[in-house]
């Protein structure tokens, strides 16, 4: 579910349908509650001969948010540690499958290919962003973690994360749009 | 002869370890202020706001300001005259790290192999580089370098021919690529000179110089002001959203190089700049 805050700020419940992400537009600031499923290198690498045998994954993505990220340990009492995004164009490879099978949303930094970009098109799908090396604050949005596979890839396993308002802006909506070109076009100057 | 004992050496780096992922050093707090009062997109302004906020939280709470706790690399200036006893100095540097990152709650990124991807579990080893140096003390800086921006590094030997201009150009064309991907407002540090390996060497030893102190060398002091003002120009901005700070510095060392060749290497560093030194 989408809901524009009186902020200007976009309310983002998850699980997510076709036409929540018609709603999204680069450059978007949302803010989304519900769950993320953490993934990243060694969990997709994992993920992917199932994928290509059509095999059950661990998780059931339809409609859902997969967040790039490898937390650091929680100290105790802590939900979690540092939890910022890590280079999502590390897993262009895996995501167009991944939209196939319903997948929304996901959550890192950096330019994805076009592969993907083409697939949130065709799978109305959204990519989004969250600030790099911001991954102290960002811990405070995480209100509930539970591994649900790959424990042994420790922080590279698969985590349910249930969030609270967790802070992101739209980098590549379904429509084409692109905030990273939109963006630096308006604030490049001539070079010296 | 000095005498220091390895028992010193691993709590030093231990310390540094948490200390370099806890608390962002000054200088990079002080760039992160010049920039909120030179930066004309809103959107960066908030990422450079939030980017403080982030770093005394981290202080704040004992936290990482970054889950990417980086690759120890740790550059030893070992004078001459010490003598380092109660085991090797490697072993004791090591052992620093492995107690840093378990106590600390810091993250563990390393790999045993690149091909057989089983971390390690205590994000050891560090990569090491010593100098022997005149003197009776020994220096240990470290870097917790993070992968991501790290993934953009790049080298090129150029050729003579191609020059000053070559080498700027080279500069700016690794800061486009690394883009946002490798968590602009970026720092970069540039080795230009010596050979294949030196010139890598020196594209990290540059980065420990504080931002914003000017270059020793008033030439490369200069250079190094006009490769920022060019970087700053490209307009990718914090997190690439578009802006005008894209790198925070660009710092440049040298070495002297073989007829045939130009090598520069350049090293991309992410605004979570996790560097920290202490002399024993």
């Amino acid at each position: 579910m989408i809901r524009a805050a009186s902020d200007g700020i976009k309310d983002v419940t998850t699980p997510l349908s076709d036409a929540d992400i018609e709603q999204l537009k680069a450059g978007d600031r949302v803010r989304i509650t519900g769950v993320l499923y953490t993934a990243r290198d060694a969990a997709h690498g994992r993920l992917w001969p199932l994928i290509e045998k059509g095999e059950k994954l661990p998780i059931d993505v339809k409609g859902q948010i997969i967040y790039y990220t490898g937390p650091s340990p929680a100290r105790p009492g802590d939900v979690v540690g540092s939890i910022g995004p890590t280079t999502a164009s590390r897993m262009d490879k895996f995501t167009p499958a991944l939209l196939q099978l319903g997948l929304k949303g996901t959550i890192g930094k950096g330019y994805r290919g076009q592969p993907v970009k083409d697939a949130l098109k065709q799978h109305k799908g959204v990519y989004l962003g969250a600030i790099g090396g911001a991954g102290a604050v960002l811990s405070r949005f995480i209100k509930k973690l539970e591994v649900v596979a790959y424990e042994d890839l420790g922080t590279e396993a698969i985590r349910r994360l249930e969030v609270e308002g967790f802070p992101a802006i739209v980098v590549n909506d379904c429509h084409g749009g692109d905030l990273y070109q939109d963006g630096q076009k308006a604030y490049a100057r001539e070079e010296a | 002869m000095r005498d220091i004992h390895t028992s010193a050496i691993t709590d030093a780096v231990k310390k540094l370890c948490m200390d370099a992922n806890w608390n962002l050093e000054g200088d990079v707090l002080r760039a992160f202020d010049r920039a909120l009062a030179t930066e004309r997109s809103g959107a960066g302004k908030q990422v450079l706001q939030i980017l403080k906020d982030n770093a005394e939280m981290a202080k704040t709470k004992r936290i990482p300001y970054c889950q990417d706790t980086g690759f120890v690399v740790c550059f030893v200036e070992l004078g001459q005259d010490v003598h380092v006893t109660g085991g090797g100095l490697y072993d004791a540097i090591n052992q620093g790290v492995s107690q840093g990152y378990k106590e600390g709650y810091l993250r563990a990124s390393i790999v045993k192999s690149p091909f057989n991807r089983v971390n390690t579990g205590d994000n050891t080893p560090a990569v090491i580089h010593v100098d022997v140096v005149p003197g009776a003390e020994m220096k240990i800086m470290i870097m917790a370098k993070g992968g991501g921006c790290e993934n953009r590094s790049k080298y090129k030997m150029l050729t003579p021919a191609e020059g000053m201009q070559g080498v700027k150009d080279w500069i700016i064309e690794c800061v486009k690529t690394a883009g946002p991907d490798a968590c602009p407002p970026l720092i970069i540090g540039a080795g230009i000179g010596g050979t294949f390996e030196k010139a890598a060497i020196l594209s990290k030893q540059a980065l420990f110089r504080e931002l914003g102190s000017p270059n020793p060398d008033p030439m490369l002091d200069a250079l190094e002001k006009e490769l920022l003002d060019r970087a700053n120009r490209l307009g990718i901005g914090p997190q690439g959203y578009g802006g005008d700070t894209t790198a925070l510095g660009i710092h440049l060392l040298t070495y002297p190089c073989h007829i045939t060749s130009l090598p520069v290497a350049v090293t991309i560093e992410c605004h979570a700049h996790r560097h920290k030194e202490v002399t024993l």
